[in-house]
């Protein structure tokens, strides 16, 4: 669509320019004031300059939980974007069925993070969970509050039971804008299951797998409260993440130089992947017109 | 009789959904004596007892009606500020306004845990600490832009002849588009609504930083009550339950839009 030139549609934008001003730039501002300062008392600071930044930059702890953090992030997006392509090819199309489909598989969405924690740290407990106690009475030696390996099995089993629905629905949605006109010519052309999905469905796709993709990864990436609740970050720091190690830093032991520096460094690598994400996505939108 | 695969893999997904959240369900509905002493399937001894005690307890229940008033407050805040910015991006172009736009979504990706402590010290600053208002405003951090986003989505679907028209035909502006383009994208608004409402619902690391007594959210309430008393699981998992309901209750409304919400209006 043509857009109209007009500047003064600024006093449109205001309201939420100063609301999220308050919200995001002050906040901001002062963790960049933290950020170069330090402090040995109650309101008694000294210039710091960009030590805190080195220390950082080079701290194991920063370097591990980002390890951590990316290796986490892309696990879940291989286990997640598959299944939910495949599952969204599973749903019922229409009727009684495909509303009751989609209530149902909408539900883990709406629950609160720190109750979805609450729900996988009671099920994987060997004593009073099922998961724990059907894979105990395997003979499979499971406890996530001992064992990293199972600790990371129940933070990322858990996270697919989460979030895999949100790809399927974006991917069922993409699925159901597709004409019936292109099956019909594939059909005609004898095309296999593969080359209709290959050639036909997933370049229809695009547009919402890339949402997909990109809402999973900046979630994934700032995910706190779940792991928190299951593991508290342990066992040890195994299941520290990015997050869970700045909240520990900035409230638990109250080292708010190198966390304000933490703090900048995350928002940029943050930023930087949603300037990526903004690009390619205007450039589908710009696609779409043409 | 022959059973068609793409049942089978919906029953297997949706039982791997359902699972985790009847156990919950099963846990509430026993006593703290049978869910340490043995393992059951389902409750041998139903009792409603863990919801007794939740819904006559004050400290429990408050967290629900703290909960409920900032997530109103927070919904009501966002909608109102950005139903005119999502007009103004879908109609305008305007000096700076694709870097505004993406400067709102850059705050939509921000991290909580970036924002937790300036938050706590902002409003403590301004005397806001541990009031509905704070909570509220906090969570517009991520609320606006979201709603900005899929408000503007839904708009560019509504063809620009539709404005013109109305001016034409003498309307104002704010009558115009209260009486004639807000109907129009009442379904927008309806899915904007929703997910400013699920989103400040989920949160909490936010919430919990900032209110402690006065605003303090269920959320914050849970965890804190299982650090203190340790084992009790019934209550706990009855709290869990009590907190799918609310959204349960509203995706009825918006289940054809979910998917159109969550891509940002963009399907």
């Amino acid at each position: 669509m043509d857009k109209t030139q007009n500047n003064k549609a600024w006093f449109l934008v205001l309201p939420v320019l100063v609301l999220v001003a308050f919200s995001a730039v002050i906040p901001l501002m002062t963790v960049v004031n933290y950020s170069v300062q330090d402090t040995f008392g109650q309101n008694d600071f000294f210039w710091a300059g960009l030590s805190w930044f080195e220390d950082a930059i080079s701290s194991d702890r920063l370097h591990e939980a980002l390890w951590r953090q990316i290796l986490f992030s892309v696990i879940i997006l291989a286990i997640e974007v598959p299944l939910g392509i495949f599952i969204a090819m599973n749903m019922p199309k229409s009727g009684f069925w495909a509303s009751l489909v989609l209530i149902l598989m909408a539900l883990p969405l709406l629950i609160p993070f720190n109750v979805v924690g609450t729900i996988w740290q009671i099920f994987g407990r060997g004593d009073i969970g099922l998961l724990g106690h059907t894979l105990d009475a395997m003979g499979i030696d499971y406890n996530y509050t001992n064992d990293p390996i199972d600790a990371w099995f129940t933070v990322i089993i858990m996270d697919v039971w989460h979030w895999t629905s949100l790809v399927a629905l974006l991917a069922y949605a993409g699925l159901q804008s597709i004409p019936q006109a292109y099956y019909q010519a594939a059909r005609i052309d004898q095309a296999s299951r593969w080359s209709v999905f290959r050639y036909i469905e997933l370049p229809k796709l695009q547009g919402v797998l890339l949402i997909a993709v990109l809402l999973r990864f900046m979630d994934s990436f700032m995910i706190y409260t779940e792991p928190f609740v299951v593991t508290g970050g342990g066992p040890g720091n195994s299941t520290t993440f990015l997050s869970i190690d700045l909240v520990k830093q900035a409230t638990g032991q109250f080292d708010l130089g190198p966390a304000a520096a933490f703090s900048i460094i995350y928002f940029l690598v943050i930023l930087l992947i949603s300037w990526v994400f903004y690009t390619v996505m205007t450039n589908l939108d710009k696609q779409e017109t043409f | 009789m022959r059973i068609k695969s793409s049942t089978v893999v919906m029953t297997l997904y949706l039982l791997f959904l359902l699972i985790p959240i009847y156990w919950l369900i099963n846990m509430s509905l026993k006593t703290n004596q049978e869910i340490t002493s043995g393992f059951t399937l389902f409750p041998h001894t139903f009792t409603l007892a863990n919801y007794a005690t939740i819904l006559t307890d004050p400290s429990w229940y408050n967290g629900y009606i703290n909960s409920i008033i900032y997530v109103t407050m927070n919904v009501v805040i966002s909608l109102t500020v950005a139903l005119p910015a999502a007009y103004a991006f879908s109609r305008y172009s305007f000096m700076g306004d694709k870097h505004l736009f993406f400067w709102l979504l850059t705050n939509r990706m921000a991290p909580p845990a970036v924002f937790a402590l300036p938050f706590f010290q902002l409003y403590s600053s301004v005397g806001l600490f541990d009031t509905h208002i704070a909570i509220a405003l906090a969570h517009c951090l991520f609320n606006v832009p979201l709603a900005v986003w899929i408000l503007e989505g839904f708009m560019r679907g509504v063809p620009k002849e539709i404005d013109e028209t109305a001016y034409i035909d003498g309307y104002s502006f704010g009558r115009f588009f209260v009486k004639i383009f807000m109907p129009l994208i009442a379904s927008g608004i309806g899915v904007a609504a929703f997910f400013c409402f699920m989103f400040s619902w989920v949160e909490l690391l936010l919430s919990r930083t900032l209110a402690t007594v006065n605003a303090k959210s269920i959320a914050a309430t849970m965890t804190r009550t299982v650090s203190a008393s340790g084992m009790d699981w019934g209550v706990l998992a009855a709290a869990g339950v009590l907190t799918i309901v609310p959204g349960a209750l509203v995706i009825y409304f918006v289940r054809n839009y979910i998917a159109k919400g969550f891509a940002l209006g963009r399907v």
